[in-house]
């Protein structure tokens, strides 16, 4: 029973080990000239200065709004997914209806600007 | 499934600290994350009826209810900033132009 | 592999809904599409399609269709508060352009989202399934929170969305709650087999979950149709909104949520009715009397329909607690005379009113009777049928809800119901007492009335005085229309 569990443990067991290796092999290998720079904590390329607590843009907002709005809707679609099969035609064009439906929703949110950073 | 009652007494617990919370917070935005505190303990009070009745309309419901929670955010924080842009604040107290 | 079968599928009671939400998308995007300052013409497409919407659901009286496993109804009962949601959606489109364009905030997106609200309301009238009744006041509630605070450059409007969204989301905490737990004790959310079960229980008041349900159900609904105690939110929303909004919101939501207080309770637990009865006996006394006690001290008019708005609730739930034929029929009625004297009303507030939501005080009425006697006279009606004098639409309605509760034996709830009408006659004459007997305070200087406002305030005019005088025929399609429940 737990043998259908097994690809899942090798797979995991692929991933750290391929983890350490490539961070063991690099710090073997790896030449190490340290600057300040380099030191600095990683914090997406830009260089992290002030607070973290900063006051960000009002647009952040915006697009959160959107990503939820769009990504919760997502919910409907994994049960349909399961069952795509037996469902059969009526389940497509339902599915396609409701994809229509938040289309339309994307056009006006596109339209609108919504989407655009400056 | 016998311990249906710990999974009641929960959501009930939690659907009460929600409601604590909308009375008594000032931050509207807090009031709103107890608001979705609210509907996540009323989601858990269906999905453990479902399971428990061994019927699925309790599970379909909180899809339901998991979207238009989304939508009702969405809709919120929209006003919210609205209401900051010509305000500078989201703190209920300072909603009282007219009689709260 | 096997096919899941799927259940005969018959969109005949849902035409209406699918035909406005396609209407309220193409406009949205016919809105981004075609920019241009004038928006009028959504304004027209869409009261087009509130009338088409109306020829589509009066085709289905009288022939009751279920679909969608029995979740979806079309009854007389649906196709009736299905006319009342469409008038009060054609009348606030009329009134909107005007107002909109003065206070500045004519943006497109105003009537896709009234006929999103008429969806959902129409879905809370036919839906016979607590998934769909929850699914419809959502839709409703949502596209409410934005049309409350559509006016985003106003900060009182923006108080008003803002509010209103925070108590209605609340409610609605309360309202799941409810129907979870309903759910639980009964083991289904159709409403029809929630009624089979609870009617073979030997005795339903013991079963603790139920009770619990059908209490925070009743709470839920009390905040959307603004029964006291939880009416808190009312005035101030109802002060703060776009006036046309505000008279849309007072007519057709609080008509949906009697809609489906009476769907559940009527049907769903007509046998936990000796409990349900008493606390809606309380609640209506409570109602009316905060209602109308309040509003006599209000000056700000819209403040003052507010409160009125809210013992209007209260006269409605005095048919409601009672509880039988005559009392449902007389929600039905009075919801729909409602619609035309409210919105009329708020109709010439807007006239009334200058840019920036100024001239909105009781005062600001002086002198009307002598300048525009026609706009006076059209007042003086839907205020004398807010009072229930006779002969209008009010008095026809009051009479029904409270013979309902002598015939039920609530003696006490007729009376206190009368008394209060009796106060309420007060606040409604003052107007009128400013019309006719001030002299204006300042220069009046007229707003002109558009086509319109002029169509609105004509059908206002004409749906409060006929059912006044000839109240038979729309009680006749009231009483077949709670037949079915």
């Amino acid at each position: 029973m737990l043998g259908a569990y097994l690809p899942i443990l090798l797979l995991v067991i692929v991933a750290v080990l391929f983890g350490l290796v490539s961070i063991v092999l690099s710090s073997l290998i790896g030449q190490k000239k340290p600057s300040p720079v380099k030191l600095a904590p990683y914090e997406s390329g830009c260089t992290p200065v002030g607070t973290a607590r900063e006051r960000f843009s009002i647009k952040f907002y915006l697009i959160a709004m959107l990503f939820i709005l769009f990504d919760i809707e997502a919910v409907f679609l994994y049960p349909w997914a399961i069952l795509y099969k037996k469902l059969g035609v009526f389940g497509l064009v339902e599915m396609g209806t409701f994809i229509v439906i938040l289309f339309v929703g994307y056009i006006y949110v596109w339209k609108k600007g919504a989407l655009e950073w400056e | 499934m016998e311990n249906l009652n710990s999974y009641l007494i929960v959501s009930a617990i939690l659907f009460s600290i929600g409601t604590i919370g909308v009375l008594t917070r000032k931050n509207a935005i807090v009031i709103f994350m107890c608001i979705e505190l609210m509907l996540n303990a009323v989601n858990l009070t269906f999905v453990a009826l479902s399971r428990h009745l061994g019927n699925l309309d309790g599970q379909i419901f909180v899809f339901f209810v998991m979207t238009v929670a989304a939508a009702e955010a969405a809709v919120g924080l929209a006003l919210m900033i609205a209401f900051y842009n010509n305000k500078e604040s989201i703190d209920v107290e300072d909603i009282n132009i007219m009689k709260w | 592999m096997d096919m899941i079968t799927i259940p005969a599928v018959n969109m005949t009671p849902i035409l209406p809904e699918i035909f406005l939400s396609v209407l309220a998308m193409a406009l949205l995007l016919i809105n981004v599409f075609i920019p241009s300052g004038q928006k009028s013409y959504l304004g027209y497409i869409s009261f087009v399609g509130v009338v088409a919407a109306g020829v589509l659901v009066g085709a289905g009286w009288g022939a009751p269709v279920e679909s969608f496993s029995g979740s979806v109804v079309q009854d007389n009962f649906a196709t009736f508060f299905k006319i009342i949601f469409l008038l009060s959606a054609g009348l606030a489109i009329l009134i909107s352009d005007q107002y909109m364009e003065r206070e500045g905030c004519n943006h497109g997106e105003l009537y896709p989202l009234i006929l999103f609200t008429v969806v959902g309301m129409m879905l809370m009238a036919a839906g016979t399934d607590l998934m769909t009744i929850f699914l419809g006041l959502e839709v409703m509630s949502v596209a409410l929170y934005v049309l409350a605070g559509f006016n985003r450059a106003n900060l009182k409007s923006n108080e008003a969305g803002l509010k209103y969204f925070l108590l209605g989301s609340f409610s609605t905490g309360f309202l799941l709650y409810g129907m979870a737990l309903t759910y639980g004790a009964t083991g289904t959310t159709r409403i029809a087999k929630i009624a089979a079960i609870v009617g073979q229980m030997t005795v339903p008041s013991a079963n603790i979950m139920l009770v619990a349900g059908m209490l925070l159900m009743l709470t839920g609904f009390a905040f959307k149709v603004a029964a006291a105690p939880f009416h808190m939110w009312t005035p101030d929303v109802y002060e703060g909104a776009p006036t046309p909004m505000t008279a849309f919101m007072s007519a057709g939501p609080k008509a949906a949520g009697f809609a489906a207080l009476l769907r559940i309770f009527l049907v769903a637990l007509p046998t936990l009715q000796v409990e349900w009865s008493q606390l809606l006996w309380v609640l209506a006394v409570l109602t009316m009397t905060v209602g109308n006690i309040t509003a006599l001290r209000q000056d700000n008019i819209k403040r003052m329909l507010a409160y009125s708005s809210i013992a209007h609730a209260g006269y409605a739930l005095v048919g409601f607690a009672a509880g039988n034929g005559t009392g449902a029929a007389g929600i039905l009625f009075y919801m729909l005379s409602y619609t035309f004297m409210n919105i009329g009303a708020f109709a010439v507030i807007i006239l009334i009113g200058k840019k920036g939501e100024a001239n909105g005080t009781v005062m600001d009425f002086a002198g009307l009777g002598f300048k525009q006697p026609a706009l006076a006279v059209a007042m003086s009606v839907f205020l004398f049928s807010l009072a229930g004098i006779p002969p209008t639409a009010g008095f026809i309605g009051k009479f029904y809800l409270f013979s309902s509760a002598v015939q039920k034996g609530y003696i006490w709830l007729a009376v206190i119901g009368v008394l209060n009408s009796a106060a309420s006659v007060y606040y409604y004459l003052r107007v009128m007492v400013y019309m006719y007997m001030k002299e204006p305070t300042e220069d009046f200087e007229w707003t002109r009335i558009t086509p319109p406002i002029a169509l609105s305030l004509l059908i206002s005019v004409a749906g409060t005085l006929i059912p006044g005088i000839v109240p038979s025929v729309i009680l006749q399609f009231a009483e077949q229309a709670v037949k079915l429940i």
